[in-house]
C-alpha cells in the first residue's frame, strides 16, 4: 500500500494505492494521519483518491471513517474521489455511500 | 491465527467433511430410509457451505447452496434417494473436492470450474421444484408458531429479521473480516437495510487500527430458520454482542434489544426505525414500556428484562439445548489432535535411542550383578517396552478407511464396465503402520480395478455358468505372524493357466517343457509386460500394471502371489510388514557374530543333534515328518571361527513356508530397533538392516524371506549339479 500526497492546483490529493486491509491497517494509519496534517498545513480542500485501492476490509473501511470524523471535527473539507470498484463495493454493503456523503461515479457496468 | 491459517484449516476440514459425505452417499444406497446418514450428508453440505462464506468464496458458496437445498428436501421427506440423484450428489461432491483442491493450490477458479458448477447445478435443478423454497419456509414459519403461541400478541408488523452486531475488538486480529459476515448472510437472503455503526471508533490517537471498532444493524428478509442465520456468526459468537429477532417477534424483546445495545435507547430506537424493523407507533410502545408504562414511577429496567426473559424462557432453553447439542458434537472432534508426521518419526526415533541405552544400563547392571540395580532395570526395561507399543501404536492407523474408498472405485467402475459388482469388507479393524497405508492405496486400486475388468464376467455369462448375476469383491485384512495379510479376492473366471504358459512361452519368460506348479504359473502374471486379457480396455490390460504392483509391494518389503481356480474365483494375497521400525527379535550366535531373527517368524528352536544327520539328506531334516529345508548360518554368511559342538535349528516360517536356520547359539529375545542398512549394502540380500546391541556391538537383522528365496533356488541349484553330474558319469 502506498500513500502518496500531491499539491496540485488548490486542491491537497492523497492517493491510496494497493490493499486497505487488517495487513497494512496500522501502516496506512500512520501515513494517512501525518498526510492529512501536511494537508492542514496547507490550508486546501482535501481529497483522497480511492481509484487505485484494490481491496478493501473492515480495517480500512475504519480508517476512512476515521479520517472523515477528523476532518469534520476541525472543519476541513475532506473529500473521497473517484472510489474503486472495491470501495463501491463496500460501501454499498454497509449502505455508507449516504454517510460519507461524497459523490460518486456510477459506472454504467 | 491469521486468514491462511484459518484457510488452511478450512481446507483440511472440507476435505474430511468430503469424504463423510462421499461415505455416506454410498452407503445410502443401500438403506436409503437411513436418517442419520442424510443428516451427515447435508451436515457436511451445510458446513461447507457455511465456512467457504467466511472466506468469501462465493463462487463455492452458490454452487453448494443449490446441493443443500436439495438435500433439504431429502431430509424433510419430499425427495425419494434413487440412483439418479445419488449419481448427482456424487458429482457434486467430487467437483467440491476439485474446487477445494484448486483453492488449496492458490488458484483462482477457472472457467473449467465455473462451467462444470453450472452443468452440476442444473442437474441438481431437476430435484428442485418451486418445493423446495415451500420447504424452508415451512421451517421458519414452524418457528413463528412457537413465538407466537407462547408470547401472545404485542407483535410488531415487519416480516423482517432484525440482527443487532457488535464485533469484538479482537475479530480482525483474529483472521475474520466482518464484512464477509454480511456478504454471506447477503447470500441467505435480501438484505433490507443495513447501518453500519461507526460512532464507536475512538479518537484518532487511541484507535488501534487492528482493533474492529464497527457494529451493524441489519434487516433482513429471509426463508431461512434462526439456527442457520445463528451458524452464520458461529466463529465470532464468543466475543461478539449479537442479537437476531425473528420477524414479528414481541415488542418486549425489541426493547431488550434497545436497553442492551451499548449506544443510547434513542439512538438505537432511531436506528430500528431507519432499518423498517419498527415502526413509529411501535418505537414510541416500546420505549414507553421500558420507562414503566408512564404511571408507575420508573420501573428498573431489570424487572422489564426478567419479564420478557421470563415469557421466553421455552424459546431460549431451547435454544439452548442445541447450542448444547452443537457443542458437544464439537467436544467429541476436539479429542482428537493433528500431529505432524515428522513429529511423530522424531518420537519414535527417540525411543529407538532409548531402547539402546536401556539395553547398555541393563548388561551395565549385570556385569556388577547388583541385585536392587538389577530390579530396577527390570522396571525401566518393562516401562520402556510400553512406552515403545504405544509410540508405535500412535503410527497405526485401521485399513478401514483405505478400503472403504474403494467402494467409490466399484461403483464407478462397475457402472462403466455396465456389471453389476458388490463389494464386501472384512477385516476393516485391522491395524497397520501409516506410511503402508498410504502406500498400498495404489497398488490395491489396480488389483480391484483389474478384477472388475478381467476377473468378473459380465452378467449373461455368469448366468450362462450357473453363477448368479451379481458379481462379488472381497477385500480382507487380517495379521499372521507380524505381517498384515490383505485379500483382493473375486468370484470371477479365474485365471486360464494355458492362456498364461502359452503367453510366457511367446514372450520368453520360460521355456517350453518347463514344469512349473500351479502357482508359479499364476504368478507369471506379476512379471513385466505380461497380459493375458484378449481386450485391452480403458482401465487394463495394457501388460503395465501387475507388474508395478509388485514392485510397489516389494518396496514395503512385502510379498505379493495369487490364487486362482478357473472358473470360479482369483485371490490375491499381499503379506505387508506391520511397522517399519521396531520389532521384537530374537538373538542368534554364529561363531563370533550375533544375528537378530524378527521373532514374530520364530515358530521353535530345536537341538540339531536330535536329527544326527540321519533324518535327512544334507538338503531336509525331517521335522515330525514334515520336509523341512534349512541353511547353516555359519557357511552361508562365512563366519570366522569353528562351528559350535551343539548346533541348534531356529524354526522360521514366512507365509506358508517353513526354513530351519542353524546356528551356534541361543541368546534370547531381546528388543531390536531397525537401522537401514547404508547403500553399499543394498544389493546384499538376506540381510534386512542392523542393531546396535546393549554392548555397543552391531547385529545384522536377517531377512527372513529374502533367505528362505535363497535356500530353495540354492537347493535347486546343487540338484541341478548333482543331475549334471550323473549325466557325465
Amino acid at each position: 500500500m502506498n500513500v502518496i500526497v500531491s499539491n496540485e492546483g488548490d486542491v491537497f490529493q492523497i492517493r491510496l494505492e494497493g490493499e486497505m486491509t487488517i495487513y497494512n491497517a496500522a501502516q496506512i494509519k500512520e501515513e494517512l494521519i501525518s498526510a492529512m496534517a501536511q494537508g492542514v498545513n496547507s490550508h486546501q480542500g482535501i481529497e483522497i483518491n480511492l481509484g487505485q485501492v484494490s481491496e478493501i476490509d473492515a480495517a480500512g473501511l475504519q480508517l476512512l471513517a476515521l479520517v472523515k470524523r477528523e476532518a469534520a471535527e476541525k472543519k476541513l473539507a475532506l473529500q473521497f474521489v473517484a472510489h474503486s470498484k472495491a470501495v463501491m463495493e463496500m460501501l454499498d454493503l454497509c449502505n455508507l455511500a449516504g454517510v460519507f456523503g461524497d459523490p460518486v461515479v456510477i459506472s454504467p457496468v | 491465527m491469521n486468514l491462511d491459517e484459518a484457510l488452511h484449516t478450512f481446507i483440511a476440514e472440507s476435505r474430511e467433511l468430503l469424504q463423510n459425505m462421499e461415505d455416506a452417499l454410498l452407503n445410502i444406497e443401500q438403506s436409503p430410509d437411513d436418517v442419520e446418514l442424510i443428516n451427515a450428508i447435508f451436515r457436511a453440505a451445510h458446513t461447507i457451505k457455511g465456512s467457504a462464506g467466511l472466506f468469501g468464496l462465493d463462487s463455492m458458496v452458490a454452487f453448494t447452496h443449490v446441493a443443500e437445498s436439495v438435500l433439504d428436501r431429502v431430509r424433510n421427506g419430499e425427495l425419494k434417494i434413487d440412483g439418479g440423484l445419488v449419481a448427482v450428489m456424487l458429482s457434486t461432491c467430487d467437483h467440491l473436492v476439485e474446487m477445494i483442491e484448486n483453492l488449496a493450490s492458490g488458484r483462482e477458479p477457472d472457467a473449467d470450474i465455473a462451467e462444470k458448477s453450472r452443468a452440476i447445478v442444473s442437474s441438481l435443478n431437476e430435484y428442485l421444484g418451486g418445493a423446495a423454497i415451500m420447504s424452508t419456509s415451512v421451517v421458519a414459519k414452524k418457528e413463528l408458531e412457537q413465538s407466537c403461541t407462547r408470547e401472545g400478541g404485542g407483535e410488531v408488523e415487519t416480516d423482517l429479521w432484525h440482527i443487532s452486531l457488535r464485533f469484538g475488538k479482537d475479530v480482525l486480529r483474529n483472521g475474520m473480516d466482518p464484512l464477509s459476515f454480511i456478504r454471506y448472510l447477503s447470500t441467505m437472503g435480501d438484505i433490507h437495510h443495513v447501518v453500519t455503526l461507526l460512532n464507536a471508533i475512538p479518537q484518532t490517537s487511541e484507535m488501534d487500527p487492528e482493533s474492529c471498532y464497527l457494529g451493524f444493524e441489519i434487516s433482513f428478509m429471509s426463508e431461512a430458520d434462526k439456527a442457520t442465520i445463528e451458524a452464520v456468526f458461529e466463529f465470532v459468537r464468543d466475543d461478539c454482542m449479537i442479537r437476531i429477532l425473528p420477524p414479528r417477534s414481541k415488542i418486549a424483546d425489541y426493547v431488550r434489544l434497545i436497553t442492551e445495545s451499548p449506544e443510547e435507547d434513542m439512538r438505537v430506537g432511531a436506528m430500528l426505525l431507519r432499518c423498517g424493523t419498527l415502526t413509529e407507533t411501535e418505537l414510541e410502545a416500546a420505549l414507553r414500556l421500558q420507562r414503566g408504562d408512564g404511571s408507575e414511577p420508573t420501573r428498573p429496567l431489570g424487572e422489564v428484562l426478567i419479564d420478557a426473559h421470563m415469557v421466553q424462557q421455552p424459546v431460549l432453553e431451547a435454544a439452548l439445548d442445541k447450542q448444547k447439542q452443537i457443542k458437544e458434537q464439537k467436544s467429541s472432534d476436539a479429542n482428537l489432535i493433528r500431529v505432524d508426521a515428522d513429529k511423530l518419526d522424531e518420537l519414535i526415533n527417540l525411543v529407538g535411542e532409548l531402547i539402546i541405552a536401556g539395553a547398555g544400563s541393563s548388561l551395565i547392571a549385570r556385569r556388577k550383578n547388583d541385585a536392587e540395580q538389577l530390579e530396577a532395570m527390570a522396571t525401566v526395561s518393562r516401562l520402556v517396552e510400553e512406552v515403545r507399543d504405544s509410540a508405535l501404536k500412535l503410527r497405526m492407523v485401521q485399513i478401514g478407511a483405505t478400503f472403504n474408498r474403494f467402494q467409490r472405485v466399484v461403483r464407478d467402475v462397475s457402472r462403466d464396465l455396465g456389471k453389476d459388482i458388490e463389494l464386501l469388507i472384512s477385516g476393516a479393524e485391522t491395524e497397520l503402520d501409516k506410511t503402508v497405508v498410504e502406500k498400498i492405496g495404489d497398488p490395491l486400486t489396480h488389483l480391484v480395478r483389474n478384477s472388475m475388468d478381467h476377473g468378473i464376467e459380465s452378467a449373461d455369462v455368469r448366468v450362462a455358468n450357473g453363477k448368479p448375476a451379481k458379481g462379488t469383491l472381497k477385500l480382507n485384512a487380517y495379521h499372521d505372524s507380524g505381517s498384515i495379510v490383505i485379500e483382493v479376492s473375486d468370484d470371477g473366471g479365474g485365471l486360464n493357466k494355458q492362456r498364461i504358459l502359452k503367453k510366457a512361452i511367446e514372450r520368453g519368460l520360460v521355456t517350453d517343457g518347463e514344469n512349473l506348479s500351479d502357482r508359479e504359473i499364476y504368478n507369471l502374471i506379476f512379471e513385466a509386460g505380461f497380459s493375458t486379457a484378449e481386450k485391452i480396455s480403458n482401465l487394463s490390460g495394457r501388460g503395465v500394471g501387475m507388474d508395478v504392483v509388485k514392485r510397489n509391494i516389494m518396496a514395503l518389503r512385502g510379498t505379493v502371489n495369487l490364487d486362482s481356480v478357473e472358473g470360479q474365483s482369483t485371490t490375491v494375497r499381499i503379506r505387508l510388514p506391520l511397522t517399519l521400525a521396531i520389532i521384537d527379535g530374537f538373538l542368534v550366535g554364529v561363531g563370533d557374530s550375533t544375528y537378530v531373527v524378527p521373532l514374530d517368524m520364530v515358530v521353535e528352536c530345536v537341538e540339531r543333534a536330535a536329527w544326527d544327520n540321519a533324518g535327512g539328506d544334507g538338503q531336509y531334516l525331517n521335522l515330525r515328518g514334515e520336509v523341512l529345508p534349512y541353511l547353516r548360518l555359519h557357511e552361508h554368511f562365512e563366519v570366522e571361527g569353528e562351528p559350535a559342538r551343539r548346533e541348534n535349528v531356529v524354526v522360521v516360517r514366512y507365509g506358508e513356508q517353513k526354513v530351519g536356520l542353524v546356528v551356534d547359539r541361543l541368546l534370547g529375545e531381546f528388543q531390536t530397533v531397525i537401522k537401514p542398512l547404508g547403500k553399499v549394502f543394498n544389493r546384499v540380500s538376506g540381510i534386512g538392516g542392523f542393531t546396535i546391541l546393549g554392548s555397543g556391538d552391531v547385529a545384522l537383522i536377517l531377512d527372513v524371506p529374502g533367505l528362505m528365496g535363497q535356500v530353495v533356488t540354492g537347493n535347486e541349484r546343487s540338484a541341478q549339479n548333482l543331475d549334471s553330474m550323473r549325466m557325465l558319469n
